[in-house]
């Protein structure tokens, strides 16, 4: 006899199908659920941000007065930590990453690194604040300029880029540094000359990822202390400064003050969302670009 | 019509190879001296007792079934064995009647000497024209008119100059693997080294490149000795002057080409080349 039995088949397919469909419904609802605040978010802000995000709104100054009141110091702010956290996190990162792949010999101690990069990278972010705040801006008496902000945020996406710049690095064939030590090159010309250039691509990827988040972030910044009204442009990286998610968080507190700061808190978003939306892509632009091709 | 030649160029390979490596004559110089060679990958005892002394301006084949140690040792004639982090070597290899494994020989300088063609093509991806200067640059050589001459030199010498003279600066990756693997060749005549060390060069290759390649080792062989691991017994007896034949890390048998293939004394050996196992 059979062991599958036609007739029960048939009773139970009904039942089977509709427990597929119910299933490819349910995930459906979980895709589209995140979908919907996302776009229902974004309508809120777009809508509160018309009328006031215009070419002045982009161009002036920091203001009391909601329709004086613009964002260039935080775009210089941002532009500048950038200028700092950039060339930081790519020394300290494309390092860090180099050593761990390309020297540390695999063991114990290099386990011990790896892991502690992960819990780096797991660290709340108002905690990056305080260090900043007690050993860039206190102990090295800096102050609340742009160096000590970018610092403060290199150290907290220092694992993103460290971590990208592995993958990358990993990532270069054994036989194309075979090659090159096969023809007596030593180890650091073999990484100038054949690991970096093949892995520059995804280190690239890791910085502007890194810098994304970097200019993202609110916490870190308001806790080594950024002023809430900033009206000089920052001209240097010893200059007080401001960023963008941080004129945010201080216009959204102040709306209960002066109703306008909300729509300029929107515009600011909606500046912030279009820059870290470029920023993204070209990282992905790069990444898909150079995909390997060994 | 290949089939011709081929059968053409088999006679007269023979017939040279009579005439050149009989044992009348002055004797030849010995490059590398291997004694008592043993080496572990960790536990893994891989090489066992290895004595060879292979001469200079000769085509010596190594052949054996896989995993026997063919890669292994001729990874250990350039170091590049050590690489692996468990190695553990014990014994000489004299390159020049200097110990390579001695801590104070420096693997650059040995590795500028020897140069080595790996079994998958492995062209950098850069251009041509980098790809052979890349050695050069590696050990100094700036002058651009100097490196433009060893370019050509080492393209002509792997054959190979003719088929790519007219774009040097396109990527090496355009090449067929033939093409590769004998741009991989030239890219290890630019460092004019003394010995060339190749790995199974012909195994990623089609019948045509192949014997592109294996006519290229005759043609070397007159101004450089060359170590060829191959695990096609007819390419051996085609194109070297000695064999090693290999079994579980130790050598069977080491003798004149024509020698073991007509004539082995061990039994191993000629179940072997009769094709019995491996
Ligand atoms: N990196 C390695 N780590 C551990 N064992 C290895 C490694 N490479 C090779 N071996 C071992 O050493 C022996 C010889 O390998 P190999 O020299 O590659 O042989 P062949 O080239 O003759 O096929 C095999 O038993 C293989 O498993
Ligand atoms: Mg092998």
């Amino acid at each position: 006899m059979k062991y599958v039995d036609a007739q029960q088949v048939q009773k139970k397919m009904a039942s089977r199908l509709l427990a597929n469909n119910v299933a490819k419904g349910l995930f459906l609802l979980a895709t589209l659920f995140g979908l919907v605040v996302l776009v229902i978010l974004i309508y809120r802000v777009v809508a509160q941000s018309i009328g006031w995000l215009d070419a002045d709104f982009l161009m002036n100054k920091l203001s009391t007065a909601p329709e004086r009141a613009g964002i260039m110091g935080a775009i210089m702010g941002t532009l500048w930590l950038m200028l700092v956290v950039a060339p930081v996190t790519m020394i300290l990162g494309v390092g860090t990453a180099i050593y761990l792949e390309e020297y540390a010999k695999k063991g114990k101690l290099q386990s011990f690194i790896q892991t502690n990069i992960s819990n780096l990278a797991g660290v709340p972010s108002v905690v990056f604040g305080i260090l900043g705040l007690t050993v860039f801006v206190r102990a090295l008496d800096l102050g609340s300029v742009v160096l000590a902000g970018g610092l403060t945020m290199a150290l907290l996406v220092l694992p993103v880029v460290v971590v990208a710049s592995q993958e990358a690095i990993r990532a270069v064939p054994q036989f194309l540094r075979e090659a090159s030590y096969g023809m007596g090159a030593t180890k650091w010309q073999t990484i100038k000359n054949v690991v970096l250039p093949a892995s520059i691509p995804g280190i690239l990827t890791g910085v502007i990822l890194a810098l994304s988040r970097a200019i993202g972030e609110t916490a870190p910044l308001v806790v080594i202390g950024i002023p809430a009204l900033l009206i000089p442009l920052p001209e240097g990286i010893l200059d007080r400064f401001t960023i963008l998610p941080v004129q945010i968080y201080y216009w959204t507190i102040d709306s209960a003050l002066v109703a306008e700061y909300a729509n300029l808190a929107a515009a600011t978003i909606v500046v912030l969302l279009i820059v870290l939306f470029l920023m993204n892509s070209i990282a992905i632009i790069i990444r898909n670009k150079f995909q390997k091709r060994y | 019509m290949a089939a011709t030649s081929e059968n053409e160029r088999k006679t007269l390979n023979i017939k040279s190879k009579r005439e050149g490596s009989g044992t009348v004559g002055a004797p030849k110089n010995i490059v590398y001296n291997t004694k008592d060679l043993n080496l572990w990958y960790g536990e893994g005892h891989a090489l066992k007792n290895i004595n060879l002394e292979i001469y200079e301006n000769e085509v010596t084949a190594i052949i054996g079934p896989s995993g026997c140690g063919k890669s292994t040792y001729i990874k250990t004639l350039n170091r590049m064995v050590e690489m692996v982090p468990t190695v553990r070597i014990s014994g000489e290899i004299l390159y020049r009647n200097r110990n390579i494994l001695d801590k104070n020989f420096k693997v650059e300088d040995l590795r500028t000497r020897v140069g080595m063609v790996f079994q998958k093509p492995n062209p950098f991806p850069k251009s041509i024209y980098e790809n052979i200067a890349y050695g050069p640059k590696i050990h100094g050589i700036r002058s651009k008119k100097v490196l433009d001459e060893i370019v050509e030199k080492s393209l002509r010498g792997a054959a190979i100059w003719d088929e790519v003279k007219d774009r040097l600066n396109q990527n090496a990756y355009g090449l067929s693997g033939g093409q590769q693997q004998r741009l991989c060749i030239a890219r290890c005549l630019a460092i004019e080294p003394d010995v060339i060390l190749m790995d199974e060069p012909t195994s990623a290759l089609d019948p045509i490149s192949t014997l592109k390649v294996e006519e290229l080792v005759q043609e070397l062989k007159n101004d450089f000795s060359i170590i060829i691991v191959t695990h096609n017994m007819q390419q051996a007896a085609r194109i070297s002057d000695k064999t090693a034949f290999f079994l579980n890390g130790e050598v069977v048998e080491y003798e004149d080409t024509d020698i073991i293939f007509s004539n082995p004394s061990d039994k191993r050996t000629e179940d072997y080349i009769t094709g019995r196992f491996g």
